[in-house]
């Protein structure tokens, strides 16, 4: 395999990751001022503006690798839709509060354990990243499933809407354990695990959670698939169309 | 500044001799230069127009992200989003120090939200003006900023402990703000021609409500003059709406925007700007809500704590029956 194979590699994954924040950065930010409570306010901010923060640290890496002259602006700004490399499932409208909430839960296990093994990442610049949001990226999980667990075992009105949203993001979940080529060739190379390698052990994170909040876990089922090659949701469009407007309307500026 | 014509008790200041001895050793203090602290004996005048004042305050913090949040989806690089981020962020973080300052004064948080929905209790009029363009997050941060902390400077020192120090920490970040609101200003006023254009459009829609943001002249008000005899207010309206416009069109210059106002000059004999009076009726319209979004501004917090009802309760429901299962242990 020629190094230009797995620089490009490389790319798609760092995009992946960088996409994923960016994109699901942008729907918590959505919350800013109309949380439930003002500590949610300040919660989401806080985690919008981590999101944001590690967005520009794997697109960042993203367009250094490609050589082109991108930076992690021009990459978050100057895209279109079929080059993002987000999940379905961090594009999703956020819905009610719970919904909100169960997507970022769903997320950060899955985070959680793919940043654990990019600290191992044989690419050292990688590893630096990963090493840097490891701690942000176990505090967002921590506050997750903590929220989680207390409204799914809360009354009855917000255990129904905890697995009301559970069920409906259920088949977004499948996307984040598949293997693109990209995958195979640095799983090879030791720089970032199969994505199929983590499903076993997301299950058992997140198990023990979805019990004590006396949540029922979906069966397998059917699983919604595109984003990580650029085949989205109807949603992208619109997201990308609200941020990318100041950049797309006034090119070259100085912000 | 974020509280605007706070009531006072609506009676003339008392000399000292006139007063009861609790209450005139209680001026005495205010007097020296002691900070009054909660558990402290004060009159009640003086702990309702603190619970008016700092409410107020905090209610403008709350609603003062709606504008600027207006903007995060929008921002346009990653790091002004950032920026913009934590300074929402900073807001609400304000509005929760002074909730917990007024709860020390015997009202909780839920009481005082309930005063903002049914229209009980007011907000800055400044949060009613929409953000039309990314220059207006610079003129926010430059302008609204600015007027806030020329009154919240003076306030640190306010005769209240545990609103004397939320003022500290609270001021230290939103001179922080003001730096960065006028970062963006820069930015947009030495850049393209249709930056500088929005530029000028942010300052000339934002001057006039940031005039308006320190209230209507009170150098003849009764309930100031009580204010200013307890320590919760330390200047007069004019007199920091003269020292706002001192140091804002110096910075305004700087950036080559025009003050929509034919009438600012420098006035050598008072050693201050001049500068024309803000229309008072728009104010009072606004006060009123009639301004261009106290509706939307309103229906979004109500919505917000409506909505929110479910999760509230839920998380209640969840640390009950932890209490319950912990008492049965
Ligand atoms: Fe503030
Ligand atoms: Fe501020």
């Amino acid at each position: 395999m020629s190094d230009d194979t797995l620089n490009k590699a490389l790319f798609e994954f760092l995009c992946r990751m960088g996409d994923n924040t960016l994109v699901l950065g942008h729907r918590v930010s959505e919350w800013c001022g109309h949380a439930p409570v003002l500590e949610e306010d300040i919660a989401l901010a806080n985690m919008s503006l981590d999101l944001i923060g590690q967005t520009q640290l794997w697109l960042g890496l993203a367009g250094e690798l490609e050589g082109a002259g991108r930076s992690a602006d021009d990459l978050a700004y100057l895209r279109d839709a079929f080059d993002f490399r987000n999940l379905l499932l961090v594009e999703l409208p956020n819905g009610d509060f719970g919904k909100t909430l169960m997507r970022q839960f769903l997320f950060d296990g899955f985070q959680s354990l793919i940043l654990t093994e990019l600290t191992r990442s044989s690419n050292e610049r990688v590893k630096e990243i990963a090493l840097k949001v490891k701690k942000e990226v176990t505090y967002h999980l921590e506050r997750s499933s903590d929220l989680v667990v207390r409204l799914g075992d809360g009354n009855e009105e917000s255990h129904r809407r905890m697995q009301q949203a559970l069920n409906e993001l259920w088949p977004y979940v499948g996307e984040m354990f598949i293997d693109e080529p990209e995958d195979k060739l640095l799983s090879e190379a030791a720089i970032a695990p199969l994505p199929s390698s983590l499903k076993a052990r997301w299950e058992t994170l997140m198990r023990p959670y979805f019990a004590q909040a006396k949540l029922n876990v979906p069966d397998e089922g059917y699983a919604h698939k595109g984003g990580k090659h650029g085949t989205h949701s109807e949603h992208l469009g619109f997201i990308l169309a609200e941020m990318q407007f100041l950049q797309r309307a006034y090119p070259g500026s100085t912000w | 500044m974020y509280a605007q014509m706070v009531k006072s008790t609506g009676h003339a200041v008392r000399a000292l001799e006139d007063m009861e001895p609790q209450e005139r050793a209680f001026q005495e203090r205010i007097n020296a230069g002691e900070k009054i602290e909660p558990k402290d004996w004060m009159p009640e005048g003086y702990r309702k127009t603190l619970v008016r004042q700092i409410s107020q305050h905090a209610h403008s913090e709350i609603v003062g992200q709606l504008p600027e949040g207006n903007w995060i989806t929008r921002a346009p690089t990653l790091e002004r989003k950032a920026i913009l981020l934590a300074k929402v962020q900073d807001e609400a973080g304000h509005g929760l120090y002074l909730y917990c300052a007024a709860e020390t004064l015997g009202v909780s948080r839920d009481e005082l939200y309930e005063q903002l929905h049914s229209g009980k209790a007011k907000y800055s009029s400044i949060f009613n003006y929409p953000t039309l363009n990314w220059a207006d997050i610079g003129a926010v941060g430059w302008l609204v900023d600015g007027a806030a902390i020329m009154n919240q400077v003076p306030l640190q020192r306010t005769s209240f402990g545990p609103y004397s120090r939320a003022m500290i920490r609270i001021c230290k970040e939103e001179s922080f703000h003001q730096r960065q609101g006028y970062d963006i200003m820069m930015k947009m006023a030495f850049g393209s021609e249709a930056q500088k254009r929005m530029a000028q459009d942010a300052l000339n829609r934002f001057w006039w409500p940031s005039l308006m943001m320190f209230g209507p002249s009170d150098k003849d008000s009764i309930h100031s003059a009580q204010s200013m005899a307890w320590k919760i207010k330390l200047n007069t309206n004019d007199e920091l709406r003269q020292k706002f416009v001192d140091q804002t069109v110096p910075q305004a210059e700087y950036l080559g925007l025009t003050i929509p106002d034919e009438n600012v000059k420098w006035n050598e004999e008072r050693g201050h700007y001049d500068y024309t009076d803000p229309d008072w009726n728009e104010f009072f319209e606004v006060i009123k809500g009639n301004g261009p979004c106290n509706k939307e501004r309103m229906d979004a917090r109500v919505k917000a704590w409506e909505d929110g009802a479910w999760f509230r309760e839920g998380l209640m429901a969840h640390a009950e029956k932890a209490n319950t299962a912990e008492a049965a242990e």
